[in-house]
């Protein structure tokens, strides 16, 4: 019940939201304010209350749908999810903070758009009837859609209308997936089922098994994203206001890596195995050929964009090694870069903010104007990097551990990613507060330093970003079980299909 | 007392923590207590540390903090692990870097960002001990990436010259090429041994592992590329002239006496792999010598006083490599302990000299500063001697066992003897060619009005001078660590220690000739054609740089610029335009006539039907 209501607070809120705007246009952003804060308690309480104990689920509800169909309202959340949706939550509070005073234009609709977008992450992490999950996948695209092409920035419409495009053909592919499984299973059960525990014993079989799971692979690897499907996202970043790259960054990526884990992999043990040098393939390309077009971007939003396709590469690594370090790893980076990249968005938006350019070519010195932007900064970029001590180490490093022992080739490629991350990171660096003071192109009086509210949110992220670093236990017991399971799971189907 | 070793690493995190929190509003010298308050703590806690230890006799001690990450089969833990290699080495970083942070109160003083110098140095220290205690590989990379962050954050100190910047990138990520290297080493011995705990790996490599075999020679390789790239030794040693952009004493601390060398204590933990590995044993000795003769040559042919400083510890820590590499590991750490003191006495006093005649670091602008600057004058007398092995100084007796180890290596040995010998005869020409060149003759125009600096720079100074004189008659507890490689009774002839006595000799008498008294004058020997080219190919460091644009740096700039725009999303536009095309061509079929449309469904009827029959 716990999960129906901490999507239905977004739901509600959001709709109170929209309505507020009529009262005062201060109100929305309030009501948003406390829709998120009441989800991240529901969390730490569901999250804490569960703490140690061995089951697999923390909670779930299954009600009658459509059982004609075979679906439900199934919605369930194991440690995987749980950590996921906490981080959801965590960083709606950090959205809506960066977009409280960013968004003055029809503020009620915005805060709409973003509890929804929220809501569907939410139900994504969650859904496990496959109908209902695709119902949510579509939920969070939509609003995004608007927030990208309304509040966005000069290039919005063609930025909203590539990402609109990317994720709704792929999503297509994943439906038509979906309703092949449910097809199958009632060819061999008799009839229709969308559960996912259900669809875990069908097996198309042959050929066709690739097919299907290319449906899903294609669809959780565009929104990952991963090279070839990574080119909507540096324009949706770009053009995203602050709020917007947040989520994108942070959780909306983060929702591809948890389908292949979820589905992808466990619903077609076989065809991933076989599959698994491909896609560990275009992770590595992704990683150093992200890395290396993130170096050449002036934009900065662009790069930190190349940057995250770049460190998603590792996620997609560790998921197709299929091990538990690589896993563990692949769940640790999803939630180190969900902080470090949302702040390193914040941080650009924040800058855009006050000298209205993403320039990078118009910037330099700030260090001295800007001594607490300077010093967030540099945190983050030196998180992004992999400095050990800080969250993205710990996972990338058990990601690299763990695809080592499934592909030695692929991993010592990828690890060149490492040097990669430390050119581009330090360019930033060096590009934005280092060296002599650059004022071309625009008013230097409006540089301010980071406001004390602007501090507290990095703060917290910060905090987060040092514990997963030096306590990473804490994330990584609360995961292993679910991991286990999955990983029991399609070891006994690869198993049992052999044997067959 | 020896639980409380986690106390050493934390009291400089606390003072990284409180200097950056504050961000800078403290007083100065508040700053400064707690700068270098927080190492003179760790210090006198590590020498408690070092007296319980001795006197128990023990051969090591673990202490688990907590657990860091428990993985399936993997299990790291911030756990420290003392013997006497890391007793050895959390001595040196705590005294020696005592001794740094106190001087530096008085070599920043005038600084704006004097707060931020220290947060950078305390969070070194803390980094550094991490290095050395780590009992796991994975705490010792903590460690590794730390003064690495550190060393870039310090080279790249005063950060309004690009310049600066620049060095400090390019330390960063010349020696995280090594980093990426070790990582990979240590992802095959997990994959291959599966623990990363550096003990029972050594016990697990030595009982599994034949000697020679493939295993051990890919992890020792991997690890060595981890070890050359912090050691500023071939082919990864482009960075470290460069770092002494940053402020002098952190070219004392990082690029001389601790972080640099930490390489050399990364094969001599590990020794057991590069043992297992005989080949690639012999290449760090190769490795080493090389790197020697190279960095000696070009140290004789700059004019930065730091410069030259920075060539002669790549020198010197090759001396290390070498003696890594005849399996002396008694012998490098022992050269490593009396470089510390030496290195950081001459950087410290270069940085008096330099900030006495108005940081002017070109020492043909200098001269004839001995009256005017006697406790740099004193200073950098006795680092010279003890770094040109004069004998009884403390670089004598270290690289003596060191040459002696290589002569007693059967093959090579006696060319890896030779080698060194000629790097110690460099070693006196290069060393005392400064010497020389600032202290004597006329002054070249920067009239000191005094020696600056109160007793926090001196006293340091001081310090390190009676080390660097005596530090050779420490005896180290290493015996346990290595199984008895330690003292050996070396049986040599008079004739080899005559060699070895006379050949830096040889380097003064001549620096002597060339640079005190004239009697041979630089400029006649400079005028040939080939001297020219040869200077300037030495000054260049051998071309390296040069090399390493042109191999790596341009051509990533090259396609960095050419795909900008990111090729794949011009793949898609390609889809949008063809897209658009056909659209445009669909649009001009809706013409609004009836017949058209009555034709076009026909055309479409009769091509189903046909398909149908014909399949």
């Amino acid at each position: 019940m716990i999960l129906v209501v901490l999507i239905g607070v977004l739901f509600v809120g959001g709709v109170i939201a929209w309505i507020s705007e009529r009262i005062n246009p201060d109100y929305p952003r309030l009501i948003a304010l406390v829709a998120v804060l009441l989800d991240l308690l529901l969390m730490v309480i569901l999250l804490s209350g569960s703490a140690g104990s061995e089951a697999q689920w923390l909670a779930s509800i299954d009600a009658q749908w459509m059982p004609r169909f075979g679906i439900s309202f199934y919605l369930a959340a194991d440690g995987l999810s749980g950590l996921l949706l906490l981080l959801t939550a965590f960083l709606g509070v950090i959205a809506v903070g960066s977009a409280w005073d960013e968004i003055k234009d029809r503020p009620g609709f915005f805060y709409f758009n973003l509890l929804w977008t929220l809501a569907g992450v939410l139900g994504v992490f969650t859904a496990l009837d496959l109908f209902l999950f695709f119902f949510f996948w579509e939920v969070m695209l939509i609003p995004m859609y608007f927030i990208i092409a309304i509040w966005g920035h000069e290039n919005k419409n063609y930025a909203a209308m590539k990402f609109f495009l990317f994720t709704q053909v792929s999503g297509m592919l994943m439906l038509i997936s979906i309703l092949v499984l449910a097809y199958f299973h009632y060819i061999q059960f008799g009839t229709f089922s969308f559960n996912y525990h259900d669809l875990l014993a069908v097996s198309t079989g042959g050929e066709l098994e690739m097919w299907v799971m290319l449906g899903f692979f294609i669809a959780f690897t565009t929104k990952l994203p991963s090279i070839p499907f990574h080119s909507w996202l540096p324009d949706a970043h770009s053009q995203a206001p602050t709020a917007g790259s947040v989520i994108l960054a942070g959780v909306l990526l983060k929702t591809g890596a948890y389908g292949l884990i979820r589905f992808a992999v466990p619903l077609f043990p076989e065809a991933s195995l076989a599959f698994a040098p491909v896609a560990m393939t275009l992770a590595a390309i992704s990683i150093l050929y992200c890395a290396k077009v993130a170096f050449a971007q002036s934009d900065i939003k662009r790069l930190i964009a190349y940057t995250s396709v770049s460190h998603m590469g590792f996620v997609t690594l560790g998921i197709y090694a299929w091990n538990e370090q690589a896993l563990q790893g692949a769940v640790m980076t999803m939630l180190a870069h969900g902080l470090s990249a949302a702040a390193l968005f914040m941080l650009a938006g924040s800058l855009q903010h006050r000298i209205h350019t993403r320039n990078m070519q118009d910037m330099g010195g700030f260090w001295p104007k800007v001594p607490h932007m300077a010093t967030v900064a540099l945190f983050f970029s030196i998180a992004a990097l992999g400095m050990p001590g800080l969250g993205n180490f710990i996972g990338e490093f058990l990601a690299l551990l763990g695809a080592f022992q499934s592909n030695i080739t692929l991993t010592v490629i990828s690890a060149f990613g490492l040097i990669f991350a430390s050119v581009y990171s330090l360019w930033v660096i060096q590009k934005i507060f280092h060296g002599e003071f650059a004022s071309t192109n625009f008013d230097d009086s409006q540089l301010t330093d980071l406001s004390r509210r602007e501090m507290v949110y990095f703060g917290a992220m910060m905090l987060g970003l040092v514990w997963m670093g030096m306590y990473p236990q804490t994330f990584l017991d609360m995961s292993a079980a679910a991991l286990g399971g999955l990983l029991a799971g399609s070891q006994e189907l690869v198993t049992s299909v052999v044997q067959n | 007392m020896l639980d409380l070793i986690w106390l050493l690493p934390t009291f400089s995190l606390l003072g990284f923590l409180s200097l950056v929190l504050t961000a800078g509003t403290l007083p100065k010298r508040i700053a400064a207590i707690i700068g270098a308050g927080s190492v003179g703590l760790s210090f006198a806690v590590a020498v408690i540390i070092a007296i319980q230890f001795l006197g128990s006799g023990e051969e090591y001690f673990v202490k688990e903090v907590w657990t860091w990450m428990s993985v399936g089969s993997l299990n790291a833990g911030f756990s420290f692990y003392l013997d006497g290699l890391s007793l050895t080495m959390m001595l040196v970083i705590t005294g020696i870097g005592f001794l740094i942070h106190l001087y530096a109160t008085g070599y920043m003083d005038d600084d704006p960002g004097f707060s931020r110098f220290f947060a950078y140095m305390n969070l070194f220290v803390a980094a550094m001990l991490m290095l050395v205690l780590g009992d796991n590989l994975i705490l010792l990379y903590l460690g590794w990436e730390g003064v690495g962050l550190c060393s870039y954050l310090l080279i790249g100190f005063w950060y309004t010259n690009p310049e600066n910047g620049y060095a400090a990138r390019k330390a960063f990520v010349v020696t995280r090429v090594g980093d990426t290297s070790m990582a990979i080493g240590l992802f095959l011995l997990f994959a291959q041994l599966g623990t990363l705990n550096i003990q029972d790996l050594m016990y697990a490599a030595e009982t599994q592992w034949a000697v020679g075999s493939g295993l051990a020679v890919a992890v020792s390789l991997l690890i060595l590329g981890g070890a050359v790239g912090k050691s500023a030794q071939l082919p990864l040693q482009t960075w470290l002239p460069d770092a002494m952009a940053g402020p002098t004493p952190i070219s004392a601390l990082i690029h001389a006496a601790t972080m640099v060398t930490a390489g050399v204590y990364l094969v001599a933990r590990t020794h057991i792999l590069f043992e297992l590995a005989p080949t690639v044993q012999l290449l760090v000795a190769w490795i080493g010598l090389i790197t020697l003769l190279m960095a000696g040559f070009t140290a004789l042919t700059q004019s930065d006083i730091k410069r030259i400083l920075a060539y002669s510890t790549m020198s010197q820590i090759g001396y290390m490599f070498l003696a890594l590499g005849v399996g002396a590991w008694s012998a490098s750490v022992f050269h490593l302990m009396t470089h510390a003191f030496f290195k950081a006495l001459l950087f410290l006093a270069s940085g008096t000299v330099i900030l006495s005649l108005h940081h002017e670091q070109n020492i043909f602008k200098m001269g004839g500063v001995r009256k005017q600057l006697p406790v740099s004058f004193w200073s950098f007398l006795i680092g010279s001697l003890a770094l040109t092995a004069f004998p009884f100084t403390s670089g004598y007796f270290s690289k003596d066992e060191i040459l002696l180890a290589a002569l007693e290596l059967d093959g090579p040995g006696l060319w890896l003897w030779m080698g060194g010998v000629l790097g110690a005869f460099f070693t006196g020409l290069y060393t005392f060619r400064l010497f020389f060149v600032v202290f004597f003759g006329d002054n070249k125009g920067h009239e000191p009005t005094q020696e600056v600096g109160g007793w926090n720079m001196s006293w340091p100074l001081f310090v390190l001078m009676v080390g660097a004189l005596l530090a050779g008659f420490i005896g180290l507890p290493l015996d346990a660590v290595f199984g008895g490689h330690g003292e050996e009774e070396h049986d040599v002839s008079a004739l080899i220690h005559g060699i070895m006595i006379a050949a830096p000799l040889l380097g003064i008498g001549i620096a002597y000739l060339f640079y005190y008294s004239k009697t041979f004058s630089v400029d006649k020997l400079m005028a040939s054609p080939l001297a020219k080219s040869l200077h300037k190919f030495w000054f260049s460091g051998w071309g390296m740089d040069a090399l390493y644009n042109w191999l790596f740096v341009y051509p990533f700039l090259w396609l960095a610029r050419i795909n900008k725009d990111d090729l794949v999303d011009k793949l898609y536009a390609f889809v949008v335009v063809l897209s658009r095309a056909a659209h445009a061509m669909i649009v001009k079929t809706q013409t609004g006539y009836l017949r058209w449309y009555a034709l076009s469904v026909a055309t479409g009827l009769v091509l189903i039907l046909t398909l149908g029959v014909l399949l």
